[in-house]
């Protein structure tokens, strides 16, 4: 997959339009890594010109901050500030809203100013700029639920782009009863992904793949790779691989678009 | 002596005002414990939040049953202090009813005739309000931190609501020539029949004690306020007002730590300078919150203001899958510790004496903060805007970075962050492998 960086960039003496931020997930995480690919795969069909840090890219901190680590935090922020700035970075697109969020909220403060993206309202721009066409035909009719983000939707109240793109797809979107801004968490924020959780008597991402079962889909949609981690989790747990997938919203575009 | 009843009631509204003034201002003390932060920001903004939310009550109707009901009894509560001037103005000048010469007999109708629907659908709702409470099985009135205190206050003010309608209906059934005039008495008239064989004096003398009583009622309620959770009808409206404006996402940076990283991060930076002639004694910053006064007057503002509804509880996800994390008892440790440190003041003469205790540990648990998902289901939920997360927030970082007591894997996660660059243990140089597989 070509999939040029920033130092590339720099060496030929060009700006891309975008930076990738992949995220940690993306970039390592096996199930995450096909939500990268599916994101540049699109990338490359609508002629995106962009680039990522690869082996320069680091965390952004966002899990120590919410572990209550705050020192961390700033150091990677400061030096992810630093490379960025130095590469004279404006526009920053990422499937990740955790990176998203914190991006576009709490890096300004410590010098870090980015036009900031989330993948499906990057997608979103590309569709109404006419630079990108989703094909409604190959997943038509499917019944696709959408599970909302906490750090994309009441963190940040972006709610309609991903819905649009599902929409685009001409599946028949079903919501669930706890949806926009009264979404469930899937359990993963707030640094939960990487430890076990407090004694109780069930886990977070099971309640809310019944929320998403209750919808009889064939595909929940999600738009953040911890999500889709919890999610396909809780369908193992529930014993409905067989009938029910998890995809991320770029994986059904690229799907859709034979890619 | 004519003028007794009069003398009575002024030093009765003396003493119930007060009084009021007195914890009004220890309130205000105790929430300025809490560290400064600026909310003098976008005026405008502000001011259409608190009209949106505590005056229109715009979060209220998301759940249409008890917003119906809320709604009722707060109208009530605000149309009815007309009446209490009246009764205040009748007390002091001995007049009786002074606002039907001032204004007319039509427009008094009107007016008294509003209030005695509203006191009969007040009266209704706050009977509805019991039932929720103690009839039926709504999770939400039954978590553990409704035991006790939290749930009789809730009831006291239901009965307190319930004296006082009713009161004012008896004031008025009872007021032979406002009977008799037929203005304004929509629901009083069919009381009025009940006290039909007693002597006009009789009558007079109840009509006299449910007046007094009523006004004596409100004086009574309004110190209750203080030591309830009811202080919200106050405070939701400054509470609302310097709520956050910032996307719910948006941890704030805290700036010592910014200025210590900064630091750190300076090549030219000397570790071992002496600080500047002259320069403040350094008083090492601490990091996060362990107690009320770490944490900021918004924040302490938002304790005073919890009516503990338990919204923000029954839609937090750790709480529904059975975790010991409630963001309401988060506000009401919060609450109750703050409340402790100021009879601590009280008791010794204006300054606080350490007495061993905490809101971390004490109040709060550890495993209460670690089962939180930093979701913004508790924030969004909270009717009057508080913030139980930012709470949460603090005292991880206190746990963090003042007592390195994070849950092992965490730390491992940060380790790797250290070293790694991503919070698992792969190698940067790995980053775009993704891209070739
Ligand atoms: S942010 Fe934390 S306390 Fe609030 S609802 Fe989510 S998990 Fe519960
Ligand atoms: S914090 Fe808000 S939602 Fe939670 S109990 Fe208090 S008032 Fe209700």
């Amino acid at each position: 997959m070509n999939v040029p960086t920033m130092a590339d960039m720099m060496a030929q003496g060009k700006q891309p339009e975008v930076l990738f931020w992949v995220g940690a997930a993306g970039s390592y995480d096996d199930r995450a890594k096909k939500i990268t690919r599916a994101f540049v795969k699109i990338l490359h069909q609508a002629n995106v010109d962009f680039a990522v840090l690869g082996v320069e890219e680091s965390s952004t901190g966002d899990a120590a901050k919410r572990a209550g680590n705050e020192f961390l935090f700033q150091m990677q922020a400061m030096m992810n500030i630093e490379v960025l700035n130095g590469y004279e970075v404006k526009k920053i697109v990422t499937c990740d809203p955790h990176s998203f969020n914190t991006f576009k909220n709490e890096y300004p403060s410590l010098g870090g100013k980015y036009e900031v993206y989330h993948h499906t309202q990057f997608i979103q721009n590309l569709i109404s700029e006419g630079r990108l066409k989703i094909d409604d035909t190959n997943l038509k009719g499917k019944r696709v639920t959408f599970h909302d983000p906490c750090y994309l939707g009441r963190a940040n109240e972006v709610y309609e782009s991903p819905r649009d793109l599902i929409r685009r797809l001409g599946v028949n979107l079903t919501e669930m009863k706890r949806s926009r801004e009264t979404a469930l968490c899937c359990g993963a924020g707030g640094a939960q992904m990487f430890k076990d959780a407090e004694k109780g008597d069930k886990e977070v991402n099971v309640l809310r793949t019944e929320d998403a079962l209750k919808t009889n889909p064939q595909i929940i949609a999600t738009g953040c790779p911890y999500c889709n981690t919890m999610m396909t989790d809780g369908i193992k747990f529930k014993e409905r691989e067989d009938n029910v997938i998890v995809r991320d919203i770029a994986e059904l575009i690229a799907e859709a678009n034979n890619l | 002596m004519q003028y007794l009843p009069n003398i009575l009631f002024a030093l009765t509204l003396a003493v119930g005002i007060g009084y009021f003034v007195m914890n009004v201002r220890k309130l205000s003390r105790n929430i300025k414990l809490g560290k400064d932060v600026d909310r003098t920001d976008n005026k405008s903004e502000r001011l259409k939040n608190m009209l949106m939310i505590a005056v229109g009550q715009s979060k209220m109707v998301k759940r249409p049953l008890s917003g119906l009901l809320h709604i009722i009894v707060y109208i009530g509560f605000i149309i009815i202090n007309i009446e209490v001037l009246e009764i205040i103005i009748d007390g002091l000048l001995g007049t009786h009813r002074v606002f039907q010469g001032i204004i007319g007999d039509g427009f008094y109708a009107f007016l008294i005739g509003t209030f005695e629907i509203l006191a009969a659908l007040v009266f209704v709702a706050v009977v509805v309000f019991w039932l929720r409470r103690n009839v039926s099985n709504i999770k939400r009135f039954l978590s553990r931190e409704m035991k006790g205190w939290p749930k009789s206050d809730a009831n006291y003010i239901i009965y307190f609501e319930m004296v006082l309608m009713t009161l004012f209906i008896v004031m008025n059934a009872t007021d032979v020539p406002f009977q008799q005039a037929g203005i304004g008495n929509p629901i009083s008239q069919f009381v009025a029949p009940l006290f039909d064989g007693f002597t006009p004096e009789t009558i007079h003398t109840i009509e006299r004690t449910a007046w007094w009583l009523h006004i004596v009622g409100i004086l009574i309620f309004l110190n209750y306020l203080y030591y309830s959770k009811h202080l919200h009808i106050l405070l939701a409206f400054p509470n609302t007002y310097f709520a956050n404006l910032k996307p719910k996402g948006q941890f704030n940076n805290l700036e010592s730590v910014t200025n210590e990283v900064k630091l750190m991060m300076d090549p030219d930076a000397d570790p071992y300078a002496m600080p500047a002639e002259g320069a403040e004694e350094a008083v090492p910053e601490k990091f996060g919150a362990s107690d009320v006064a770490d944490l900021s007057w918004v924040q302490l503002l938002n304790a005073y203001t919890c009516t503990e509804c338990g919204r923000c509880t029954s839609a937090c996800p750790a709480n529904l899958t059975g975790k010991k994390l409630s963001p309401r008892k988060i506000m009401m440790d919060t609450r109750d510790r703050l409340e402790e440190v100021g009879r601590n003041i009280d008791a010794n003469k204006g300054a606080f004496v350490d007495d061993g205790k905490q809101l971390l540990g004490d109040y709060i648990l550890e495993e209460e903060l670690w089962a939180c998902t930093s979701c913004n289901a508790c924030v969004e939920e909270c009717p009057v805007n508080i913030d139980p997360l930012s709470i949460i927030m603090d005292m991880r970082r206190y746990l963090v970075m003042e007592k390195s007591a994070a849950p092992q894997e965490l730390n491992m996660m940060m380790t790797n962050i250290e070293n790694n660059g991503a919070p698992w243990a792969y190698n940067q140089q790995d980053r775009l492998n993704w891209a070739n597989e």
